[in-house]
């Protein structure tokens, strides 16, 4: 039996489960069907996939799940502390009792896609699947086919939301695997303003698979800020396609904060399709152990007077392995674009690997462009010099780690955020790195 | 304090120290000069723990301790402090998170509790203040893109801040000119007090001038040829090495 059959089984079995559904929907689902079928999963022969082995995935037998049951403690500790809206799911089924979207403004929804589809599968229809379709990837196909749950995130024009939008997706230790498919859908209305944080965490024994499709439209004026913190369990397998769409004078930045799981892939792109859209590609990923985390990024420059930037900060130990791919695509004629790439690489073990290939392709005269990519080991010198302050060796090594991380890690504004990247990275120091108080004391005492 | 006896060091197959032999008491100052190539800075960079020294014969103990089997940090963290001759640029951390997780882990191993923020910002202000630094230090990466200057008064700041038992301060006066040469001067004399002891290393006799010695030391070729007081270093300001290096020989 082939890899793909195996998942068509499944998809065949839980349709048989559903009711009737309107008539679109099946329509898509199948064309998803399809184009799996057709596709298969990626080998290395695709270049595109060429340092990574979703074999695991491909070979797995994930379950589909209905229920949502979590310990509201252990949801608790997992949480993070932000006060935000928010939506939960468990394994890909929404939990309404580990939600709260009730003090959202008119102006502002968030809700499960399934009611959604429910209650306005019309508004849902349109956009869903307009950037991701189902030729993008055999993921996105797989994701388009099972299709059920997930966020849809709509904010009315000239609507600033105070608190962030926060989705969080927990991966249970399950008897068996099971595999979820959740969808994102955002639209930001001309001239709002928000903050998206997606976060995904787990039971620590959890080995399931998320294949999660991102579909975010920001119309003129727009801006989004929007976080991916991705602790996922050690064992998950973390698919994600992300695709954003960005009119004139949006503003769009993407923290992609990566920490968990033993196969991640995201896929990163943004179409700056108006004049004055500015996209900002930050980007953390760490590993450790054998964990595979693969980010490959593209912004399209469709536009002229548009602006992108990117900074990738790679931090592989043990016998990790990092790949990056950043590619920077310049319409013809879109004259005056700045785009600007960085890719940073840090090794902390010899049998640590990294892929990392910067890609420009440019067809404009009038451009600014520039990329580069590095890689390197932590200096023992300083090493050193922090020891001979009293600073243990464990520290010192977890200072410098994330002291290489500070250009992206600086920009992390939430301090829930901050702190779970700086946990994940030095371990547990003695301070809060950046000691923000500390230094608004210090500027306090030059006065 | 420090006893150090008849200390042999070897650094990539070659005997740098000789069988030296220095005795340091609390709330001395000393200093030992020497040549180029004497072994100065081969004794401090083994006494503070860096790698790459290997100790053959004699031995090192602070205040009864084993030096040679304590860990670098826990050298600090027991009060011996190095300055260094090149302060290292450690981009990204910043000075104030140096100082405060340095002076934490320095009282958490004496076993204190962390130093409240107020009464630790009142301190670092008082010696920012004393070392002639503005605030802004604070938030600038260790020693990145400092000047020879500020660096080595970022050293003594540190060492004001962390109050070590001794004081070892390598090549301190070099690179600075006389007005921070004297900022310098004046932060460790600060730090002169019958319980601390502190140890110049030092190839010009100038920085004595200003930190006035107990005992001189004469370095060479890896042994003390001649211990003395500050007289001494006036006299070799005068005479130069070659004297002491024949009557050595």
């Amino acid at each position: 039996m082939s890899d793909t059959q195996t998942f068509l089984d499944t998809l065949k079995t839980r349709s048989q489960q559903r009711e009737t559904e309107p008539s679109w929907i099946a329509a898509r689902r199948q064309a998803g069907a399809a184009r799996f079928e057709a596709l298969g999963f990626p080998t290395r022969r695709d270049e595109e996939w060429k340092y990574t082995d979703v074999r695991s995935i491909a070979q797995g037998n994930f379950a589909l799940t209905d229920n949502a049951d979590f310990s509201p403690a252990q949801a608790a500790a997992l949480t993070l502390p932000v006060d935000a809206y928010r939506l939960t799911f468990v394994d890909g089924v929404y939990a309404p009792a580990l939600s709260d979207v009730d003090a959202l403004p008119e102006t502002v929804h968030v809700l499960p896609l399934s009611k959604a589809l429910s209650e306005n599968h019309e508004a849902v229809g349109g956009p869903l699947g307009r950037l991701t379709g189902v030729d993008f990837s055999a993921f996105a196909a797989l994701n388009t086919a099972f299709m059920e749950e997930g966020a849809v995130v709509r904010i009315a024009p000239g609507t600033v939301v105070e608190k962030p939008i926060l989705l969080q997706f927990l991966s249970r230790a399950n008897g068996t695997p099971v595999m979820s498919h959740p969808r994102i859908l955002v639209e930001a209305g001309g001239r709002s303003e928000a903050t998206l944080i997606e976060h995904y965490c787990g039971d620590q024994d959890a080995a399931n698979f998320t294949n999660v499709v991102g579909e975010f439209m920001l119309d003129r004026g727009a801006i989004l800020n929007h976080y991916k913190l991705q602790e996922a369990p050690l064992l998950d397998m973390h698919v994600a396609s992300m695709h954003v769409e960005q009119g004139r004078d949006t503003r769009y930045t993407s923290y992609n904060l990566n920490l968990g799981g033993a196969l991640v892939r995201n896929d990163l792109i943004s179409d700056l399709n108006g004049q004055g859209a500015e996209t900002n590609f930050l980007g953390l990923f760490f590993g450790q152990g054998r964990q595979h985390v693969d980010n490959h990024t593209k912004v399209n420059h469709n536009a002229p007077l548009t602006f992108s930037n990117e900074n990738y900060k790679g931090i592989l130990d043990d016998r990790a392995h990092g790949v990056f791919n950043g590619k920077v695509y310049v319409k013809r004629d879109s004259q005056k674009i700045e785009g600007f790439q960085s890719n940073q690489n840090l090794l902390l073990s010899d049998r640590a690997q990294i892929d990392a290939k910067p890609e420009l392709e440019i067809y404009a005269d009038d451009v600014k462009c520039s990329h580069g990519t590095t890689t390197g080991q932590l200096d023992e010198e300083a090493i050193y010099a922090l020891r001979t302050r009293g600073i243990d060796e464990a520290t010192a090594r977890g200072l410098l780690t994330l002291a290489f991380a500070g250009e992206v890690l600086e920009k992390v504004t939430l301090d829930a955020i901050a702190e779970r990247v700086e946990l994940a990275v030095a371990g547990k120091l003695p301070e809060r790195f950046n000691l923000a108080g500390l230094v608004e004391t210090a500027v306090a005492l030059n006065d | 304090m420090l006893q150090v006896t008849d200390l042999h060091v070897t650094v990539e197959d070659k005997e740098i120290l000789k069988g030296l032999t220095l005795t340091i008491n609390a709330g001395e100052v000393h200093a030992i000069m020497g040549p180029n190539g004497a072994g100065k800075s081969t004794l401090s960079a083994v006494i503070a723990g860096k790698d790459g020294y290997e100790v053959t014969q004699g031995s090192i103990t602070f205040e009864g301790k084993d030096v040679l089997e304590m860990e670098i940090e826990e050298r600090a963290q027991a009060g011996l402090l190095l300055g260094f001759q090149y302060p290292v640029e450690i981009p990204g951390v910043k000075n104030i998170y140096l100082l405060k997780s340095a002076l934490n882990a320095q009282r958490k191993a004496r076993g204190l509790e962390d130093m409240p923020a107020p009464e630790f910002m009142k301190l670092v202000k008082e010696k920012l203040g004393f070392m002639k630094m503005d605030a802004s230090f604070l938030q600038r990466a260790v020693n990145e893109g400092f000047s020879g200057g500020e660096k080595k008064r970022n050293e003594i700041l540190q060492m004001l801040v962390l109050q070590p038992k001794l004081a070892m301060l390598d090549e301190i006066d070099s690179g600075l000119d006389i007005d921070a040469m004297k900022v310098v001067a004046d932060g460790v004399n600060s730090l002169r007090a019958e319980e601390r002891a502190i140890l110049l290393v030092t190839h010009y006799q100038r920085l004595l001038d200003y930190i006035v010695p107990d005992k001189v030391h004469v370095l060479v070729d890896g042994r003390i040829v001649k211990t003395g007081d500050a007289e001494l270093a006036k006299q070799l300001e005068a005479n130069g090495y070659e004297g002491i290096e024949e009557s050595a020989a």
